[in-house]
């Protein structure tokens, strides 16, 4: 912490009086460039506790949590942490007080190992070397700590999203942090981690270490915090010292108006079988002996925990990824899927899982995005016109809703804005089969109702839709029947009114 | 559907779309051609001699070679890859050309095509090792480089082959219309028709595609592979293409030919506003780029600033050229 830090910081500039030994932060406001994203937002940590900030994307969670952790600084307003005053000009000086961050998108080095990069900056040194052997002892003592058998000499890239995670927290653990703040940490993960990161997490509460935990998934943050805080146009909109609330109350205090269901509703499908997959095996061994089929206006759910294999199954079915043996059929016809063209052509298109990855360009246009993969449809004779392009988009984003316009980057739009793109561009070729593989995934709750509806419009034209989702709500809300995997085999392919919460879990567990 | 497509193409754009900058267009190289300019005005000052017809011939003659290889480079870089080994592929073309027609008394056309062929194997080769070696582009072409470097020394022993027709050396001396001779007009049309296929067609949109996530790319449906060697072999060709028009410069053959030119052409392309990460640039950036370096050795030159401390200024405008668009980029 800066001496300066504490010389500006007097109670008297700060009235309210701290609660105790965790953290408070007082009348927190920021702008950048003159636009206030925060406004005097206040909020208390107390040790042992996990605290979840809920709120929309934009709504300022991210920044908060970025003033705490230090990357940037408040425009006005005082923290304190630990009894002091705490004014952090860096993320060092946060982490040095004991507050880390765990960030959504991994910040880890691949081709290290474990032990490594949980010591990266501060490699324990014995006789000007490095001492791989405290090191390593250090790191396993800590992954030991979190319940992981892994060995701390193994390379990052090898191991799963999940227990990536976990070397994560355990860095921030060897680096005495007692406050995390864990930033959409379920993100990726499935049910079965899920449980785990949050057998963690109540084990380090119990030992005295507290929690800002930011998601937008509303059962876990029921499951696991002890008190929200809810911002919205980066202001506190309540703060609540239970968990316990109703889900409904809670949407609508994020989104600022009533929300009476998330779900639209879906019309019964028709009699027509449009995809057909049969014993569809991968030669990776992800899945095996996968068959199922889906109808014309029908929305097939697939359901799993994280490896089950449902995002390589709908890559193999779309030709991104090859198969070693069963068929894909189309209206009947086999397909030769020998790329992901030929699955285009044939009418079947997919929303990758990794939006910003395999979905969009972001550093390019809109526009440009919209006619990667479309240019014979938006064609004069065979040159591709500005113009056109530009009209093409037009049309998309009116019909969609996107918020944006044709020349705008890809990366300056919301989360829910880029997945329209990315569904607006397939939908203009009016395909037989559309796939969307993890559509909502970090779309803020708002947005999502949007996507859902976009969903349920795709199979209301006739088309035969699969959803791919690791938020088992939104894939009973959404299909008329849910394909459950487990470990790449088929489990079971439930009708909606038997598939239950309990019902998938059970099997997607099995 | 055909009601909806209808009603897409039937709809004008909202006139508030307007501003919309496409990518590959001018819009993009507003930047250097700004730069461009001001070389212009500041050598027209320091030299009586800059500022005339004759000595911009001068320039355009001077980078003829440049030009074309940038154009190959330009696509290879769009695409995000980068080919090192321009320079000795176009030495290697140059060699295979002068051994056909002075050993094997070939007629020199066949020779030509021989060069064109010989520039695409080798680029060909490159699009190989990294399309399906998977090799980075850049070890892949380092490879071909020093490859093709050694075959254009073998084939005479290092000797230099001296002494093409005179119709030959006109190609690149007779000014038609008293401006434009042709392997200048030859650059003209290069430069025309690669513009328009990069901004205008579907196949050259696409390179923008693959540049900018060439995972994206394929699971849009574009061959990726199969475009990413295309673009390989046609650097080649233009490099073999270069090399005929080399040749015809300077009378000979020389195995020691386009030295150095890999640096130049992607100092030119990137100075034009591309990207070494891929999916951003054009031909009209690049354009720009080979005029600028073309004007600061000719400029300078001419005001008397010797070769050595020509390759600083040029090395300064590279460093300065990409900060300023890195500067601007970030602060859009």
């Amino acid at each position: 912490m800066s001496k300066t830090a504490q010389a500006t910081t007097s109670p008297v500039v700060n009235p309210v009086e701290p609660s105790g030994p965790g953290l408070s932060v007082r009348g927190i406001s920021k702008e950048f460039f003159g636009v206030a994203v925060l406004h005097d937002i206040d909020l208390d940590v107390r040790p042992g506790e996990v605290v979840a900030l809920l709120g929309e994307n934009g709504a300022g969670k991210s920044t908060l949590s970025s003033i705490i952790a230090g990357l940037i600084q408040p425009t006005r307003g005082s923290m304190r942490w630990q009894g002091k005053a705490y004014a952090p000009q860096s993320p060092s000086d946060a982490l040095e007080a004991g507050i880390g961050l765990i960030h959504q998108e991994l910040r880890l080095l691949p081709d290290l190992s474990i032990a490594e990069n949980v010591f990266v900056g501060r490699l324990p040194m014995r006789n000007g070397r490095v001492d791989r052997h405290l090191m390593n002892r250090l790191a396993a003592r800590q992954l030991a700590r979190l319940g992981l058998d892994i060995p701390p000499t193994q390379r990052l890239r090898t191991l799963q999203v999940a227990a990536q995670q976990q070397v994560e927290i355990a860095k921030a653990l060897t680096l005495n942090s007692k406050l995390l703040i864990l930033d959409e940490p379920t993100a990726a993960l499935g049910g079965a981690e899920t449980d785990r990161l949050f057998s963690q997490i109540t084990k380090l509460r119990a030992e005295g270490y507290s929690f800002i935990y930011i998601s937008h998934r509303l059962e876990e943050i029921a499951r696991i915090a002890d008190r929200i805080a809810v911002l919205r146009d980066g202001a506190l909109v309540s703060a609540h010292d239970t968990a316990q609330l109703p889900e409904k109350q809670l949407v609508e205090e994020m989104v600022g108006r009533s929300v009476d269901r998330i779900f639209p509703e879906i019309a019964p499908p028709q009699e027509r079988e449009v995809l057909t997959v049969r014993n569809v095996t991968s030669p990776t061994g992800a899945f095996r002996d996968v068959s199922f089929s889906v109808h014309a206006g029908e929305i097939v759910g697939i359901a799993g925990i994280v490896g089950a294999g449902r995002t390589e199954l709908v890559r193999a079915i779309t030709g991104a990824d090859p198969l070693a043996s069963g068929a894909v059929l189309l209206d009947g016809v086999p397909l030769r899927l020998r790329g992901p063209r030929d699955a285009i052509d044939a009418g079947m298109v997919m929303v990758p899982e990794n939006r910003k990855q395999q979905g969009l360009i972001v550093q390019h246009s809109l526009a440009d995005n919209m006619a990667f993969g479309n240019f014979d449809l938006m064609q004069s004779g065979s040159w591709v016109l500005p113009g056109r392009v530009r009209a093409f988009t037009a049309q998309a984003i009116r019909r969609m809703g996107i918020k944006g316009t044709p020349g705008q980057k890809i990366a300056s739009l919301s989360g829910g804005n880029q997945q329209k793109v990315v569904i607006a561009k397939w939908v203009s070729r009016n395909p037989k089969v559309f796939i969307l593989d993890e559509p909502t995934r970090g779309i803020d709750v708002g947005a999502r109702a949007a996507i859902y509806t976009v969903i349920a419009e795709l199979a209301r034209t006739g088309m035969a839709v699969v959803v791919v989702s690791s938020d088992l709500e939104e894939v009973l809300g959404l299909s008329h029947r849910v394909l459950v995997l487990s470990r790449g085999q088929q489990r079971g392919l439930l009708d909606r009114r038997d598939a239950s919460h309990v019902a998938v879990m059970e099997l997607a567990t099995s | 559907m055909n009601a909806r497509l209808e009603g897409m193409r039937n709809t004008a754009p909202p006139s508030a779309r307007r501003r919309v900058a496409w990518p590959a267009s001018l819009g993009g190289a507003t930047g250097p051609l700004i730069g461009l300019v001001l070389l212009g005005v500041g050598f027209s000052l320091a030299s009586p001699y800059f500022l005339s017809l004759r000595n911009a011939l001068n320039v355009l003659d001077q980078v003829t070679v440049l030009g074309i290889v940038s154009i190959g480079m330009t696509a290879v870089i769009v695409v995000g890859g980068i080919d090192l080994s321009v320079g000795s592929v176009l030495a290697f073309s140059m060699m295979v050309m002068g051994w056909l027609n002075q050993d094997y008394d070939v007629p020199l056309v066949l020779c030509i095509v021989a060069a064109i062929v010989v520039g695409g194997v080798c680029g060909a080769v490159s699009g190989l090792l990294v399309t399906r070696a998977r090799l980075p582009a850049f070890i892949a072409t380092l490879a071909v480089m020093s490859v093709a470097r050694g075959m254009a020394n073998i084939l005479t022993d290092g000797q230099q082959i001296v002494g093409y027709p005179d119709w030959f050396t006109r190609l690149s001396t007779v000014r038609h219309f008293g401006f434009l001779s042709l392997t200048v007009a030859l650059v003209v049309v290069l430069v025309i028709i690669a513009g328009a296929y990069m901004t205008f067609r579907a196949g050259g949109r696409n390179l923008y595609a693959i540049g900018g996530s060439s995972e994206v790319a394929r699971l849009a449906g574009i061959p990726v592979r199969t475009v990413t060697l295309l673009v390989y072999t046609g650097c080649g060709v233009l490099c073999g293409v270069a090399a005929v028009a080399l040749a015809s410069r300077l009378d000979s053959s020389q195995p020691s030919a386009g030295l150095g030119y890999e640096l130049d052409a992607i100092a030119a392309v990137v100075i034009g506003g591309a990207s070494l990460n891929g999916g951003v640039g054009g031909i009209a950036g690049t354009v720009v780029g080979v005029l600028i370096i073309g004007t600061l050795h000719n400029g300078l030159n001419l005001v008397g600033v010797s070769p050595f401390v020509q390759q600083i200024i040029i090395g300064v405008v590279v460093a300065g050229a990409v900060t300023f668009d890195t500067l601007g980029r970030r602060n859009r």
